[in-house]
């Protein structure tokens, strides 16, 4: 069988991107297989593990809870389009010197929903931090050192400013 | 897994919604935030041939309120649920309830209407709603009927809604002066299922609780009001002694399902906790103000 196809033009990380794509298509997919975006990972594929966490319009989402065709005229950002842009500048110098991270699986996730908590609560308590994070699963480190890591680039953001 | 072959077709308007809703019959599923529509066709538990996205439908969209009554729009998102003034101040307890679903990924699009309709026993809207007694508008192409969150939950997964039928959205009555609503909840971790919660609205300006109304959810296969209980609590204070017989009373009121964690056993026991931590919570604000 043929699968129908369906015209799709929206915003990925500040360029218009316009493809044809089959409905069931997930987003996840869509940005690691058609768009070579390989930052978003696709852990559980029912939206529990956050490791294909991106922003669409502007708010977290879970790219493998939607189909790309449902970001029709939206404005989508994945962690390569954080990263081009220096948001994760303070985030990734901290993971990197507080060794938050060890497989790195999860690790774009965790970036892109710290990255979104700091935009919300520039200076977030230990708490926040772990109620904010609470829906990116990382079985290496533990949670203390990525905890560690969004607090100390909290403070140096904040020491910027 | 990835989910089935289907088709999709993002609708304008209720009416186009009818129309196709009466074409592809139950072969149709309506999507909405798809939190958990999405999940449940990723893992092929549900295998639709037609997706109808309601998501740019406007008459679905919006929080209003008049004089009595404040009105939710289907389509509002867990985390508008969460931040709306209007929802804080008239309906306190949804406020409350928003930190417990899932994730502010999953809150940034899940649906309230969708979590109404979807009828998961261990979601905190339905049992928010039951608590609140809440008005559900239910359109079809013959017109609107309004259905009373009692009656509306009918079991797992499982509403009083009629093929053709869509919630357009809920009326609840703005919240009286004396007042006081709480919600406790226990789950493994943040933000997972509930193993069990309670809902809870009382008059408690005076120091003791009237018209206490009690509705636990993710202990049976739907929300469950604890009237047996609420009923030794009225006019009481929540001392010890009244707490002990309303949780003796809590065995006439609920039958718990066990599930692969919790047994029993052990929800008909947690639901003792959780009663005992929800009234003293109703009562810590008793002086008339909210947290």
């Amino acid at each position: 069988m043929t699968e129908k196809l369906y015209p799709l033009t929206f915003t990925l990380n500040g360029s218009t991107i316009t493809r044809h794509v089959t409905s069931r298509l997930s987003l996840a997919d869509f940005l690691r297989t058609e768009m070579n975006l390989t930052g978003t990972h696709v852990g559980c594929e029912h939206g529990v593990c956050g490791a294909c966490t991106i922003r669409v319009e502007g708010r977290l989402s879970r790219s493998c809870l939607m189909f790309a065709i449902q970001v029709e005229g939206m404005t989508v950002e994945t962690v390569e389009g954080l990263n081009a842009s220096g948001e994760l500048h303070s985030l990734q110098e901290a993971f990197h010197e507080l060794n938050a991270l060890q497989c790195g699986f999860c690790t774009p996730g965790i970036l892109i929903t710290a990255a979104q908590l700091l935009q919300e609560t520039p200076l977030p308590s230990r708490k926040q931090i772990r109620d904010y994070l609470s829906g990116n699963y990382c079985r290496c480190t533990g949670y203390h050192a990525i905890v560690d890591a969004v607090e100390q680039a909290s403070q140096k953001q904040a020491e910027r400013r | 897994m990835k989910a089935p072959i289907f088709d999709y077709i993002k609708a304008n308007s209720l009416s186009e919604v009818f129309d196709l809703m009466e074409k592809w019959g139950e072969d149709a599923r309506i999507i909405a935030g798809g939190q958990s529509l999405v999940p449940a066709m990723n893992f092929r538990l549900t295998t639709p041939s037609l997706l109808i996205d309601i998501n740019g439908i406007e008459e679905l969209k919006g929080i209003t309120h008049s004089q009595s009554t404040l009105n939710i729009g289907a389509l509002t998102r867990h985390y508008e649920l969460g931040t709306s003034e209007e929802v804080t101040k008239h309906a306190p307890l949804l406020s409350k309830a928003v930190p417990h679903i899932a994730h502010e990924a999953i809150r940034s699009r899940g649906t309230f209407g969708g979590s109404l309709v979807h009828a998961d026993p261990s979601a905190e809207i339905p049992a928010c709603a039951m608590v609140l007694d809440g008005r559900f508008q239910l359109q079809s192409r013959q017109g609107c009927r309004s259905v009373s969150a009692r009656d509306f939950f009918k079991g797992l997964f499982e509403t009083a809604m009629e093929p053709g039928e869509i919630l357009v959205s809920a009326d609840f009555d703005v919240n009286e002066d004396g007042y006081q609503s709480a919600l406790c909840e226990l789950e493994r971790r943040q933000g997972d299922y509930a193993t069990i919660g309670v809902a809870a609205r009382a008059k408690t300006d005076s120091g003791n609780l009237f018209d206490l109304r009690l509705v636990y959810f993710a202990l049976e296969d739907k929300p469950i009001l604890a009237n047996h209980a609420a009923a030794i609590l009225e006019g009481s204070r929540g001392d010890e002694a009244a707490i002990a017989a309303a949780k003796t009373e809590l065995t006439k009121d609920l039958n718990p399902i066990g599930d692969l964690h919790t047994s029993a056993n052990t929800k008909l026991h947690l639901a003792k906790v959780l009663l005992e931590r929800v009234v003293k919570n109703l009562l810590k604000h008793a002086k008339g103000t909210d947290d």
